[in-house]
């Protein structure tokens, strides 16, 4: 194993860090569109209510299906890997954007509209804060599968860590497969633990000090 | 006296429901007064209290500010102008006491000096140190001490017409008390109108310049604690004088 990454390391580099930009742009695209997204049907509890549920169907269609059907509208390559893994995205993200929203306490909101708060002061200051960490959960979930996902993405020459397995596949390479087992796996392992750590801090400060100092709600 | 508050035959209908929730209640509130509604559940108190900060909107009829319609002012700033305290406090989690506080300043975009003076005062006008409590998250403080930040909070801009829907309703009885002759001593220095939503008797008595009582979204009296007890205007009110 080692003989192959001190040959062939350039490649292993090459599919890892495309499978970071796959993962990356997947990620920022998806973000923004689940956002606006989220946005417009936050509105109406029966716009979000569909629009989960659209996206839901859309979640279960098996990716290597859905790789292969946009192959006539957009070709391969990393584009279409990068259509497909930001549609997948959004059941994932749309889902926990609107939970959070709407496990903001109704009274806390109606405090704040009627002191005098703007719609938008509300959602900025108020309802997004508190979202947050439910929000944050969403991505999280939305990482570690986009991160998967994109290893099939290398079927339909997006590349990535996943045009190693597949090599390995073909060519009954052990060595290769375990490469790209282990990069995947470490890949996504790695990336999960970031995002706890980043999950932890987040609930230590929106946990609104509770835990220092519980001494003091007794007086 | 002048008069700060008229309803002029409002009448409230929620969606679906076939009754009205307020039915045509005709009343007027004047300049410093301590109003308080009482009335069993359903009665409408809480229905009326919210129209006057148009989180309701009535179906009929309006409600004046100073002579002035509300339904012609911008709600957003109709608010700003109005305190707001309810029962569960609805104190904003991710903020310590002072940001909870300065809410309504800081959208009015005072400065720094001027919030920190403003806070502090509030702070020791509702009996709490302002050292001790002005970066504590309101999960750090009792039940009591929310309700305290939660006032100040609706204090802050020095509002001309402050509505409490059962401020107090989840205190225990002890601290209850202590609270209610805070609010009296706050309401005696302020002279600004407070309008108070109770369904406990005992209280309304104990704190209102008048007692306005509910009934199916009806006015049924609307007087001075002495009159009522002297004259109760029907049977529903001396039931629940009764309760006493």
């Amino acid at each position: 194993m080692i003989e192959y990454a001190a040959k062939y390391g350039y490649k292993l580099e090459e599919a890892f860090i495309r499978h970071l930009q796959i993962v990356g742009l997947t990620l920022i695209i998806s973000i923004v569109i689940a956002a606006v997204v989220t946005l417009i049907v936050m509105r109406s509890d029966k716009a979000a209510r569909i629009t989960v549920r659209m996206f839901g169907a859309v979640y279960a269609i098996p990716s290597l299906a859905l790789f292969a059907l946009l192959i006539p509208v957009t070709g391969l390559g990393m584009d279409t890997a990068i259509l497909v893994l930001v549609v997948y995205n959004q059941f994932l993200l749309i889902r926990n954007f609107i939970a959070g929203l709407n496990s903001v306490d109704p009274l806390v909101v109606e405090a704040a509209v009627g002191m005098g708060m703007t719609g938008r002061d509300v959602l900025t200051k108020v309802r997004l804060p508190l979202a947050f960490p439910v929000m944050l959960a969403g991505i999280h979930l939305s990482v570690i599968s986009t991160i998967g996902i994109a290893t099939i993405a290398a079927v339909i020459g997006a590349g990535g860590i996943g045009t190693i397995l597949f090599d390995g596949l073909r060519t009954e390479s052990a060595v290769k497969i375990a490469w790209g087992t282990l990069l995947a796996a470490g890949l996504a392992i790695a990336a999960n633990l970031i995002l706890i750590a980043i999950e932890r801090s987040v609930s230590k400060k929106y946990h609104y000090g509770a835990e220092s100092d519980t001494k003091a709600a007794v007086a | 006296m002048t008069e700060i508050l008229r309803f002029e035959d409002v009448v409230k209908k929620f969606p679906g429901a076939d009754y009205n929730a307020i039915d045509h209640v005709d009343l007027t509130v004047d300049d410093g007064e301590f109003i308080a509604i009482i009335g069993t559940s359903g009665s409408g108190k809480t229905t009326l209290l919210k129209m006057v900060n148009r989180l309701y909107e009535p179906d009929q009829g309006s409600i004046a500010l100073r002579g002035v319609n509300i339904a012609e002012k911008d709600p957003v700033q109709l608010r700003r102008g109005i305190g707001y305290v309810i029962q569960q406090v609805g104190l904003f989690p991710h903020m310590t006491v002072k940001g909870n506080i300065a809410t309504v300043p800081r959208i009015l975009k005072w400065d720094a000096a001027r919030i920190d003076e403003r806070v502090d005062k509030l702070l020791k006008l509702v009996n709490l140190d302002p050292d001790e409590y002005r970066d504590r998250f309101p999960s750090q403080l009792s039940g009591g001490q929310q309700q305290r930040v939660g006032l100040a909070r609706a204090l802050a801009v020095d509002p001309v017409v402050m509505l409490l829907d059962e401020p107090f309703g989840a205190i225990d009885a002890i601290n209850r008390a202590t609270l209610q002759d805070e609010l009296m001593a706050i309401h005696r220095e302020s002279r600004k109108t407070y309008l108070f939503v109770t369904h406990d008797i005992s209280e309304a008595f104990k704190l209102a310049t008048r007692i306005l009582i509910m009934h199916n979204g009806k006015a049924v009296q609307y007087d001075t604690p002495d009159a009522i007890m002297r004259a109760p205007a029907g049977k529903f009110v001396e039931e629940l004088l009764g309760k006493r």
